[in-house]
């Protein structure tokens, strides 16, 4: 009987079933368990109120959000010092996100269920969101301008939003002034002082060029003077306007809006505001840039320099590898030397890729960016200008790290190309090389695709060696901008891998950085998944134009 | 075995004088040929006999010897192609016929183990000279292979794919050119209306004329076909037999085929190799009717092959 059902193969087809529905839990698993803390994140949660008592007996106002409950065995909880009458097996224990860092010097805080006197969830309650220090949570009692009250109580809370609505279109143009226009002057203003030290390690300085010179640096400095005073008006605008807070426990805070990001009060709100809330954070995430050490904020720049640093890395590993691999599958003469090639080739993609960043740091980066400075930039040094790493120089080493894949897979492409296709153009008269050029390369094109796919995938995920060789917490400047050339290979960039892992280990509020890691890791998923989407609707394409290899 | 075979001297020359075969269109000849086969009757009727002698001679190879590595592929074949003639290579598989068709274009070249001795002239030229330009002499000599090939392109691109290589792009001669060279094979009708299409969307007989209007498409002087209908049902070999008919008026054809009856139909010279070597060539109506050798004798009425 078991030996009729062992035949028949349906333990075989169970196995393979099994194995795929695991794998497919996995992946799935593990994309809804990063989608649901990393989406929740951003969903403004309720604010309680509770009346709390210590262990000391002293009873004290707690504001905060839930987020997180835990048991605690009540061994463990007598061993931490807890004293309890009553004999219960477990305690239940909240932990509450009290922000107010800069009043109480922490977060978060545990507390013990049973401890609760009671619990509120006022509809007052207000949250602010600060550039520094953290969130805030506690009443609006008035709103100053220039240290006097202009509303308290009710009227507070419609005048506060009025007055930061301001101030925000006020800090926007302050943002624009400073790193648009008079970053463009000062990156001018470097290019000038560059000019001036080259034609002086060219023996070309003399009276008219630096009468020149000069007065071209006026020019800017008239510009940026001018900014300047904008620049203080604004300020002196900005700062205007302040909230006064009263947080829990009754101290009271005086809050600048310049240092305000948004205010809301999550108890009164309904579902829809709650819904636009959400969709204004998660938008707010994606596009600005990071604060407060990476902890809160944005990721733009993260982003942007891991899509930068791919689409570079695929413009260079694509043209090396294909080339790598017609020369090895039609050119060069099968035998010996072409499989100690290809099994070196293989063996390369199996070196760790933090070897690949120690390798890239020492040739790419060192001799050759220091050969680049010596002889093209020697006017900058001794600041390096390709001789320090940067995002030219992560792209070369991560596309080094794929070329293997690249060529492997062009490789087999080549190979599946029929002989018969081949004959046909050389019997035409077709040379060789117009052979190629017309006919097997693009035929081989969906196997380049899909080594690139793999490229792709590989380098977009790959932390270890960036760090050694381009990429940083936190670049003051994108990589791309207005001032020519407007693509600065030199520079430094941040990467959405370095940033979790950065967030996730290097911040100083891990537990307020936890839900930025998983909202991180699935912005990554879903970037290396969107690149790869790109690709493959490539590959299609080029498939469906190309397909002969059945026959 | 002997190693050369002086042609024409086992055949006693006909009186009869070389003519063109204009007595009747070449539909009506070849389904003649189609209904009667392998029959002297239907030889004689269709094509006038002809001797070499008369003929002006396109394709000559001279005592040629051909090794796969170790392996000899070819013994000193030695024989003469008249031009604007269908020359058929028959005999069994694996007795060099391909090779031997391949050795007129060079394909050979493309094998990385192969050694070739003598000389194949075309107009008088040896091909094998150190300063032939071998891409230019396949533009001369254009080569149908047993399986279509047709590029993964439009019917246009693929007909247009040798001139593009020599350089022409103007529109209006390609234009022209394919149109004029699609009609050689008989496939116009069918393709006309859509000849941006890819071209594996035809049928096998259709990509096989495509492919024979790509080769015809760049004017060569030799045409060779490496059993162009081998992979084809009997309507397509039909039509495949009819097309060469016709293009023999312009063009020398030279046929690999392993069907004795096609080679009757469409040959006028007939080459009989076995274990790589020309045992017998002459007149296909004489080959097939009075076999100079016993061993042509034994491969077509069926005895061994």
């Amino acid at each position: 009987m078991i030996r009729e059902w062992f035949k028949s193969g349906s333990p075989w087809i169970w196995l393979n079933a099994a194995a795929v529905s695991t794998s497919l839990i996995l992946v799935f698993g593990l994309l809804a368990m990063i989608a649901v803390r990393g989406l929740g994140h951003f969903w403004p949660a309720a604010v309680v109120e509770l009346a709390y008592q210590e262990q000391n007996g002293q009873q004290q106002t707690i504001i905060g959000e839930i987020s997180d409950t835990e048991a605690m065995s009540a061994q463990r909880a007598r061993d931490a010092g807890y004293q309890f009458s009553d004999a219960g097996d477990t305690l239940l224990q909240y932990l509450i996100k009290t922000g107010n860092r800069d009043l109480t010097g922490m977060d978060f805080r545990w507390v013990l269920a049973k401890n609760i006197l009671q619990q509120d969830y006022p509809r007052e309650i207000m949250v602010v969101e600060r550039r520094e220090w953290g969130n805030f949570y506690g009443y609006l009692a008035a709103v100053k301008e220039q240290g006097k009250v202009v509303a308290s109580g009710p009227q507070a809370w419609p005048e506060a939003q009025q007055r930061l609505e301001r101030v925000l279109r006020i800090v926007e143009q302050i943002e624009d002034l400073e790193k648009k226009q008079i970053g463009a002057i000062n990156y001018d203003l470097e290019k000038l002082r560059l000019k001036k030290k080259r034609l002086q390690l060219e023996e070309q300085w003399n009276s008219d060029t630096e009468q020149q010179l000069a007065m071209e640096k006026k020019a800017y400095e008239k510009q940026y003077a001018e900014l300047q005073t904008e620049l203080v008006d604004l300020y002196s605008q900005i700062n205007r306007d302040s909230l006064l807070a009263k947080a829990a426990g009754g101290r009271e805070l005086e809050i600048p809006l310049t240092k305000v990001v948004r205010i809301y009060q999550p108890n009164a709100m309904t579902l829809l505001d709650k819904i636009a809330h959400y969709l204004g954070k998660g938008w707010e995430f994606l596009s600005t840039d990071p604060r407060e050490a990476n902890t809160e904020g944005g990721v733009f720049p993260a982003i942007f320099g891991t899509v930068m640093m791919v689409l570079i890395m695929s413009v260079i590993v694509t043209p090396f590898g294909v080339i790598a691999a017609v020369y090895l599958r039609e050119y060069a003469k099968q035998g010996f030397v072409t499989r100690l090639i290809r099994i070196a080739v293989n063996n390369l993609a199996g070196v760790p890729s933090i070897v690949y960043g120690v390798f890239g740091l020492g040739f790419f980066v060192y001799i050759l960016g220091g050969n680049i400075d010596h002889l093209f930039f020697p006017e900058a040094l001794p600041s390096p200008t390709f001789g320090t790493p940067g995002l030219l120089w992560a792209s070369i080493t991560l596309a080094l790290l794929t070329l293997p894949v690249v060529i492997v897979s062009t490789e087999e492409g080549l190979s599946r190309i029929p002989k018969s296709i081949r004959e046909g153009s050389l019997a035409l008269g077709a040379t060789k090389l117009e052979t190629l050029w017309r006919t097997v390369l693009p035929m081989a094109s969906p196997a380049m695709m899909t080594g690139l796919i793999l490229a792709v995938a590989r380098a977009a995920g790959e932390v270890a060696p960036l760090m050694l060789v381009g990429v940083v917490k936190l670049a003051p400047t994108l990589p791309v901008d207005g001032n020519f050339p407007f693509l600065h290979l030199d520079r430094k960039f941040m990467h959405l891998g370095f940033h979790i892992y950065d967030v996730g280990f290097q911040s100083p509020n891990v537990e307020a950085a936890r839900p930025l890691v998983y909202a991180t890791s699935l912005l990554l998923v879903a970037v290396i998944i969107g690149l790869n989407l790109a690709a493959i609707s490539i590959r299609n394409r080029l498939r469906e134009k190309y397909r002969s290899l059945e026959n | 075995m002997m190693n050369t075979n002086p042609i024409g001297s086992q055949e006693q020359p006909h009186a009869l004088p070389v003519q063109e075969t204009v007595e009747t269109s070449p539909q009506e000849a070849v389904s003649r040929h189609r209904t009667h086969g392998v029959d002297s009757a239907s030889l004689s009727a269709a094509k006038e006999d002809k001797t070499l002698q008369d003929e002006e001679i396109c394709i000559r190879v001279e005592d040629l010897n051909l090794f796969y590595g170790e392996k000899q592929a070819l013994f000193g074949v030695t024989m003469q192609m008249p031009k604007q003639r269908v020359i058929a290579y028959i005999g069994p598989s694996g007795c060099g016929k391909s090779t031997l068709l391949r050795c007129i274009n060079r394909m050979n070249d493309l094998v990385d183990s192969v050694k070739i001795q003598g000389q194949v002239l075309l107009d008088g030229n040896n091909i094998y000279h150190p300063s032939v330009n071998v891409a230019d002499l396949r533009r001369r000599v254009g080569m149908v292979f047993q399986k279509p090939n047709p590029f993964p392109k439009s019917i246009y691109e693929n007909v247009a794919y040798g001139l593009r290589i020599q350089g022409i792009n103007d529109r209006r001669t390609l234009d022209e050119t394919v149109e004029s060279a699609l009609r050689g094979a008989a496939l116009w009708d069918e393709v006309k209306d859509r000849l941006n299409d890819n071209a594996l969307g035809l049928s096998g007989g259709q990509q096989q004329r495509l492919v024979i209007a790509r080769a015809i498409a760049i004017e060569p002087e030799v045409l060779l076909l490496d059993e162009p209908a081998s992979a084809l049902d009997p309507i397509s070999t039909l039509k495949i037999e009819e097309l060469i008919y016709e293009l023999k008026e312009k063009y020398t054809i030279v046929i690999v085929t392993h069907n004795m009856q096609q080679a009757a139909r469409v040959s006028d010279y007939t080459a009989f190799l076995y274990m790589g070597e020309l045992i017998e060539f002459g007149a296909t109506s004489d080959l097939f009717t009075n076999p100079g050798k016993k061993q042509t004798e034994d491969y077509i009425t069926g005895r061994y092959g």
